[in-house]
């Protein structure tokens, strides 16, 4: 069965507010709502870097003394929160999903436009709502992993909220991940095949079946939370006979996937920028697609290295250190394959390939400290310090972030039709690649030598060591200032950058910047090769 | 895959371009189903796990009649035949016939909420008595939940199916389709709670 569409209906442009009026409308285009994820992302990146900043300056002296206990507690679990599913999930999903993924596929917009529009205004509703509860008897203190007892024990009020905060955002994470699917496998141009897809296509797919197997769980356990808190039912409370593991397990069920869900966008968007900036093809095209699968499939089954101290039988232990290993495996083909493809290429140093080269860096250590906590003896010694805070956030921020800026350099000319600053950009990376890893780095020192992470107060040994690293999160906080200068300021008066600044070959650039309200004028281009770059590009100059 | 009418013919004006493409409604209905199915998933490995390493307490009651499940078992596979039913009347233009299949299965489904409540009333424990009782409400309770969401869909489609001006004809068959295959997803779910809850 086909449907045809009515031209008239889709076409209501005209209905729709012009301007930037359009961005606070329900509107249908995928490339407003990704710019709608996109800023919506960023000014939640800009309060939970504000909480981020807030937990660095307690933490410069051993005492509690800039703010009372339970108050860090809150802020530290909604610098969690917001970080991880009001910027990470949203942005390098939602916001570069939305965006690129009707353009890679060859279609005029998503396969659900009305979906994707309610995916997305579920978003501010619950990030306002979930930064209100501090104001009405104290937000969350349980930390975003909201374990119980402890989620049971603190203020109910702050805790409900978080939940369904949280079961908003996976509504519409999983609503994301639906279209995403369906845009992809459905949607494609006719004539182009799976294996022709630029890389971020694969890994979008592969990040929404995450998405789409591992979120209801999460919600379905935060229901069962709930019924604990209002209901005064038992079954995470050992109190009342439950059992708080049989919670740790459903949680990360999702949780460990949600780190794929967070950093699988970021390998797809790398693999689309470095292959532009060095001029080269993306080294080993199918190895990639296979590592992704890879890795969403040993993704689902490696959750309990988590639980490693919460009393899992010496079988579990060892089946999920051997999964967890395992990963490894196809994420290092990944690494490999991007060392490749700028081997002997022709690198451009700009803003959008030094960030991608601060991911590599930053995501290479990051995974080495992963590989070292699935080993059980290693895990059990480090569990719950500070070597883990310092591990995840190399993956995270130092994966994550870095790709987000990258891609943010990278595409916004095609977004807006002017050029960033490239000194300003330049800047920006310098500022936050030091301060990054003057933060984070001496963490891991630090969790070795046993202070626990979520806790205000420390051991007065560890403090000048805490003093260098909130000297790194004070510039990675100042590094925003020339990014947000660089971007209002090229914004208005930036160079033009024409409809292919990067003499790109995937679809994207080959439309008008910014591109028109349904992409193309006319059929969609058929790209065979995305990554055809060097033989018969430099022919055709 | 999408399919573009002559493509040839796509003129460079957007709003005189007529494309067509498969229906995939259906398509984004199952993959919503197998997340959905995701969340009974996390339900019924936390019961399993619980029954395993959870013991309940000395003279706790966790006594279930069979009666009542299995008339609800009976109930919601009958209701699966007369949705099909309905379907198939839809698709031989039989409008009214359609209409009678549908209000006879969102009776059904009625039926087994009624029984359902029936059953909630006459145990011997409530929701917060033990880990077993708890379990039970909320298994059952959030199956309840999407009984009741799927007849109140049955009862808005077979309005639509009504034969002077509505929405719902054999050439616009995809909302009987997506709730027929919604319903089925419910019955399924039925299925293997009854063999989790009341027979293990």
């Amino acid at each position: 069965m086909t449907i045809s569409i009515d031209p008239q209906k889709t076409n209501n442009e005209s209905l729709q507010p012009k301007g930037w009026l359009r961005y606070f409308s329900f509107s249908l285009d995928h490339k407003v709502i990704g710019i709608q994820y996109l800023v919506c992302g960023f000014l939640f990146y800009l309060i939970g870097g504000t909480l981020a900043s807030a937990i660095r300056i307690e933490l410069t002296s051993p005492m509690s003394d800039f703010m009372p206990r339970d108050v860090y507690n809150q802020v530290l679990t909604l610098h969690g929160t917001i970080m991880i599913f009001l910027w990470i999930v949203p942005v390098v999903n939602g916001a570069f999903g939305n965006y690129l993924i009707p353009f890679y596929v060859g279609a005029r917009d998503m396969a659900f436009p009305r979906l994707n529009a309610v995916a997305f205004w579920l978003i501010p509703p619950s990030g306002l709502m979930l930064v209100a509860s501090y104001f009405v008897e104290g937000a969350a203190q349980a930390g975003w992993t909201a374990y119980p007892p402890l989620s049971i024990t603190t203020p109910q009020s702050g805790q409900i909220i978080w939940i369904l905060s949280v079961l908003l955002l996976g509504g519409s994470s999983i609503f994301g991940g639906i279209n995403f699917i369906a845009t992809i496998i459905k949607l494609r141009r006719p004539g182009l095949k799976l294996m022709q897809l630029p890389m971020y296509c694969w890994a979008m797919l592969g990040t929404s079946l995450l998405v789409v197997l591992s979120t209801p769980v999460l919600a379905g356990t935060l229901i069962l939370l709930s019924f604990d808190i209002i209901a005064n039912t038992g079954f995470f409370n050992p109190v009342l006979g439950g059992n708080v593991v049989v919670y740790q397990h459903l949680f990360w069920f999702y949780s460990h996937p949600a780190v794929y869900i967070m950093v699988l966008p970021a390998f797809g968007l790398v693999s689309e920028i470095l292959p532009i900036h060095a001029r080269k093809p993306l080294f080993g095209y199918t190895t990639m697609v296979f590592s992704i699968m890879g890795i969403v499939v040993l993704g689902l089954v490696v959750w309990a290295h988590h639980m490693f101290t919460s009393g899992t039988p010496p079988w579990m232990r060892l089946f999920f250190t051997i999964a967890t290993a395992f990963i490894a495996v196809p994420t290092g083909i990944k690494f490999f394959n991007w060392v490749a493809t700028l081997w002997g290429g022709k690198i451009s140093i700009n803003s959008a390939m030094l960030f991608s080269c601060g991911f590599i860096i930053n995501f290479v250590f990051g995974g080495i400290t992963g590989v070292a906590l699935a080993q059980v003896p290693f895990d059990i010694h480090v569990h719950d310090t500070y070597f883990v805070v310092a591990h995840f956030h190399y993956i995270v921020y130092g994966g994550t972030v870095f790709i987000i800026f990258s891609s943010i350099y990278h595409w916004f000319p095609k977004v807006t039709g002017k050029m960033l600053n490239e000194k300003l950009g330049i800047l920006h990376f310098i500022i936050t690649f030091i301060g990054f890893n003057l933060c984070f780095a001496p963490q891991h020192w630090l969790g070795l030598n046993g202070m626990p992470r979520r806790v205000a107060e420390y051991d007065p040994q560890f403090q000048f060591v805490n003093q260098i690293s909130s000297l790194g999160a004070l510039l990675m906080a100042i590094s925003t200032i020339p990014f947000l200068i660089n971007v209002f300021l090229s914004v208005r008066n930036g160079k033009d950058a024409g409809d292919n600044p990067w003499n790109a070959l995937t679809p994207e650039w080959l439309t008008s910047s910014p591109p028109p309200v349904e992409n193309w004028e006319g059929e969609a281009p058929l790209v065979e090769e995305p990554y055809g770059y060097g033989k018969e590009f430099s022919e055709q100059k | 895959m999408t399919t573009l009418d002559s493509s040839k013919e796509i003129q460079k004006n957007n709003s005189e371009v007529n494309e067509t493409h498969e229906d995939f409604r259906m398509f984004g209905l199952i993959t919503f189903l197998i997340a959905d199915g995701m969340t009974f998933a996390g339900f019924f490995a936390a019961y399993l796990t619980y029954k395993a390493v959870n013991p309940l307490p000395d003279g706790a009651i966790y006594e279930l009649e069979l009666p009542i499940p299995t008339l609800n078992t009976i109930l919601l596979l009958v209701s699966s035949a007369t949705f099909h039913k309905a379907g198939k009347a839809l698709l031989k233009d039989k409008n009214s016939d359609s209409q009678k299949w549908l209000f006879f299965t969102a009776f059904l489904g009625i039926i087994f909420l009624i029984c359902q409540l029936f059953e909630y009333f006459h145990l011997p424990f409530g929701l917060t008595d033990n880990l077993f009782a708890s379990t039970f409400y909320a298994l059952t309770g959030f199956h309840g939940l999407h009984v009741t969401l799927g007849t109140l869909m049955i009862l808005i489609i077979a309005w639509q199916s009504r034969i002077n001006g509505g929405r719902l004809t054999s050439q616009n068959m995809f909302p009987l389709e997506a709730v027929e295959l919604y319903w089925h997803f419910v019955d399924g779910i039925w299925v293997i709670l009854f063999i989790i809850l009341y027979l293990l």
